[in-house]
């Protein structure tokens, strides 16, 4: 028989999402979405060696956008920054025993609001990695001069 | 928690008198109306008591001007395309209000796709008709103009007197839908001005599986639905005597409980509205005061429809959006829209609609569970915390 309404687990993450809020000065911060269209996420993440730390999310939206990105959260904590860039729409509408077909798309956007947040954390990394590396330069310089 | 159910505008139970009355026709079956022996006559007999019954819940002229059909989006079918072919010789233009029902959007916009002209009338941002762009539209040409009794998104009753006159002053025939509000405000065909009437048997308590459209004397319909010509020609097919039976005692019940009914659920709903409107960004939609008796309707800023329904169902009590999220198509209501809302506002849409079982006592308890609703999905929401809508 075809799935009539959302799957128990949907509702599950929809009544009792886990890792809602923000985090201060975060890692990364991914946002996806807008008001017009019924679905805004936001997506803060902490992280240490690659590691998704800890994360938190925010939404508006139906049912599927709630138990998603509660979903995608509960996915990511603990995984690396590499893997869960690997995370796709399909594995948290399949963590969630499916959604509605007409839910797949656009109340989905969680794993693009934490991809999203990653992508913020390499960018902020590569500027103070490349910020870390020009002191150590300048300080061979110095040295060097002295 | 006990169900306590406030969507009776998609569905209604059936009234137990209702059921006691029609289930004999069910359980034993019944003859065939058309049919001569003493069977089918017992079944003719029904059915023209149910007609006369209907009739007299709207003050049609006589029993003949009820045409009962499968549905009331049959009936609607039947008024729009069934008067704009048949009177193609004076136009082929028809019109209806940008908030009508789809199952009368739909077959004025199939009759566009085969040539007509289709005009759509605007409506203020509580839903009433523009009278003065009503008058500008029509033309002789436009030969069926269909305006609903009231809205069933956001309650809004039109002022229909005024409207026919407008109406046969300028274009030809008008179509009423009156699904939402017949059992609720008393509506007369004759002293209203109105030709065609689309009425259905479950928003009057009645069972599934009947609808009916009046037709005043002389309106000159085709119709949509062809074979052994029952119902004067106009609805082919073996009627359901069951569902029709059903709802002409619905109609009587309905007739002589109104009154008294709709000042009860008026009660209820000012109590309603008043309390939830004290919730912060809470706005009612529709007509503050031109509106069902039985009706309220909300839209909360920073939160989505689909979500207050789910919420709220988990606490047993079950309401209506007109969200986007819970549509089909995704599309936020066309009614929300055509009041003027952005679609982020429309996403916040909650309507609530009282009906017989309800009673006082449960205003305390729906009041905290919207309350509990709205707090909570505000917390998991980005919006909330700031001035985006």
């Amino acid at each position: 028989m075809a799935q009539i309404g959302y799957s128990k687990k949907v509702m599950e993450h929809f009544m009792n999402p886990r890792n809602v809020g923000t985090i201060e000065n975060p890692d990364g911060h991914g946002k996806v979405g807008n008001p017009v269209c019924g679905d805004l996420m936001e997506m803060y993440i902490k992280v240490e060696d690659d590691v998704i730390t800890d994360i938190k999310f925010q939404t508006f939206g139906c049912g599927s956008a709630i138990a998603t990105s509660s979903m995608v959260t509960e996915l990511a904590k603990g995984m690396h920054v590499d893997e869960a860039m690997k995370l796709t729409r399909n594995d948290v509408a399949s963590e969630l025993d499916g959604l509605p077909p007409q839910k797949m798309h656009c109340s989905n956007l969680a794993a693009d609001a934490l991809h999203e947040a990653i992508k913020d954390y390499e960018s902020k990394k590569e500027t103070t990695e490349r910020g870390t590396k020009a002191q150590r330069e300048d300080g061979r310089q110095g040295k060097h001069r002295s | 928690m006990e169900r306590v159910y406030l969507d009776y505008v998609s569905s209604k139970p059936i009234d137990p008198r209702v059921l006691e009355f029609a289930k004999p026709f069910l359980e034993g079956g019944c003859g065939n109306p058309s049919s001569l022996h003493s069977a089918g006559l017992e079944a003719k007999h029904l059915l023209e008591d149910a007609r006369a019954k209907v009739a007299e819940l709207i003050n049609g002229e006589n029993e003949k001007t009820i045409i009962f059909t499968g549905s009331a989006t049959e009936a609607n079918n039947l008024a729009i395309k069934g008067g704009a072919l048949r009177n193609m010789s004076k136009g082929k233009e028809v019109a209806a209000t940008a908030i009508e029902h789809i199952s009368v959007l739909n077959p004025m916009k199939e009759l566009q796709k085969n040539g007509f002209t289709l005009n759509l009338i605007p409506v203020d941002s509580t839903g009433m008709v523009d009278l003065v762009k009503l008058e500008e539209i029509l033309t002789k040409k436009t030969t069926v103009t269909s305006i609903m009794y009231a809205n069933n998104e956001i309650g809004t009753i039109e002022p229909i007197k005024e409207i026919s006159k407008i109406v046969h002053d300028k274009g030809w025939y008008l179509h009423v839908d009156a699904t939402a509000a017949a059992g609720y405000l008393p509506v007369d065909v004759q002293a209203e001005g109105i030709d065609m009437l689309t009425l259905s048997s479950n928003d009057l308590y009645g069972p599934q599986g009947a609808g009916a459209l009046y037709v005043k004397p002389g309106v000159k319909l085709q119709p949509v639905i062809l074979g052994g010509g029952q119902e004067s020609g106009l609805r082919s097919g073996t009627e359901n005597i069951f569902a029709i039976a059903g709802m002409g005692e619905a109609a009587r019940i309905a007739k002589e409980e109104m009154a008294q009914e709709s000042e009860r659920l008026k009660g209820i709903r000012d109590n309603l509205i008043q309390a939830l409107l004290m919730i912060e960004g809470a706005y009612l939609t529709g007509h503050p005061t031109k509106r069902l008796p039985h009706h309220a309707s909300f839209r909360f800023n920073y939160i989505e429809g689909e979500s207050i329904l789910l919420n709220m169902d988990r606490l047993n009590i079950q309401v209506a959006t007109g969200s986007a999220c819970s549509s089909k198509t995704l599309e936020p209501s066309h009614v929300l829209l055509a009041i003027g809302l952005k679609h982020e506002e429309a996403h916040g849409s909650t309507v609530l609609t009282l009906g017989r079982l309800n009673k006082v006592e449960e205003i305390p308890t729906i009041v905290k569970s919207v309350k509990e609703t709205v707090e909570r999905l505000r917390k998991l929401s980005p919006l909330s915390s700031r001035e985006v809508i």
